[in-house]
């Protein structure tokens, strides 16, 4: 639990920090942290379809990995039509971080105990994602194509917040 | 026109007028994460097309179980409406999708 804290504390603290608010990221860099988090996300369902036996739980994680592989492949096309080169940065290596330990630690638990950990932190990892979208990432996004797409980013990842906050209510 | 065109037109006419009510065809688009809005005054056996033009894939899915249509970006489907009633229709994917179809007699 202790570490479960931390994580999110890290993650809070990463989203928080004066690189994820400052308004003057670039676009490269913006590409970066929005790719970042669906691979990130994709990892986080594969783990959990690996471990996990509840049906629901399994076709929500099949839908990450479907969902967000779709609007990364659109990222990477546009980068590519754009000939911009997605550009790492203290932001997404700490989110990277974040997401690793989580994976350690959500590795250690199994049946119910994985699965409500699990949903519980695709609700915390899509809202806290969500909001940088909405406060920082968007708003700082200069292309209009490459707002677009976070645009449509932000529609899908709310579903995904309220379909896994929907889940999550089964687990309490 | 000749007269002999004109009687098959009058002819055709008729023939249409005496007919039950014609099935319509009806497209329902999925994209950007919704359903476009649903078509009005839908009746009995007309057919609704799904056409998934955005880039997930999505369900067009009755609550009540008498349809289940899973759509591949890009994909579509004809649905005949076979009953009548009002049928609340989610993604199965993304449950927050959603959209009642109202079918008159």
């Amino acid at each position: 639990m202790f570490r479960i804290l931390l994580a999110s504390a890290a993650m809070a603290v990463v989203l928080a920090s004066p690189t994820f608010a400052q308004a003057d990221l670039t676009d490269p860099q913006i590409a970066h942290i929005a790719y970042t988090a669906g691979e990130l996300d994709i990892a986080s369902a594969e783990q959990a379809l690996r471990k996990s036996t509840n049906p629901e739980v399994t076709e929500f994680a099949e839908t990450m990995v479907r969902d967000h592989r779709a609007v990364n492949e659109q990222a990477l096309s546009l980068l590519e039509k754009l000939g911009v080169e997605p550009q790492d940065n203290a932001t997404s290596a700490a989110l990277s971080e974040a997401a690793e330990a989580k994976l350690e630690e959500l590795e250690a638990l199994e049946g119910e105990a994985f699965d409500a950990a699990y949903v519980a932190n695709e609700v915390a990892f899509h809202q806290t994602v969500n909001e940088a979208l909405e406060a920082t990432l968007i708003p700082s996004a200069e292309n209009a194509e490459l707002k677009a797409l976070l645009e449509s980013g932000l529609t899908l990842f709310g579903e995904h917040q309220m379909h896994a906050e929907h889940l999550a209510a089964t687990f309490k | 026109m000749s007269s002999g065109r004109l009687l098959s037109a009058l002819l055709a006419g008729l023939v249409l007028l005496a007919s039950p009510a014609l099935a319509e065809e009806y497209v329902i688009v999925i994209d950007a994460m919704k359903f476009a809005a649903p078509p009005d005054g839908l009746k009995e056996n007309d057919v609704i097309v799904w056409r998934n033009e955005d880039i997930f894939r999505h369900t067009a899915t009755d609550r009540g179980g008498s349809f289940d249509i899973d759509l591949e970006p890009g994909a579509e489907a004809r649905l005949t409406l076979a009953a009548t009633g009002t049928f609340e229709v989610y993604c199965r994917y993304h449950p927050g999708m959603t959209l009642d179809l109202v079918v008159e007699p």
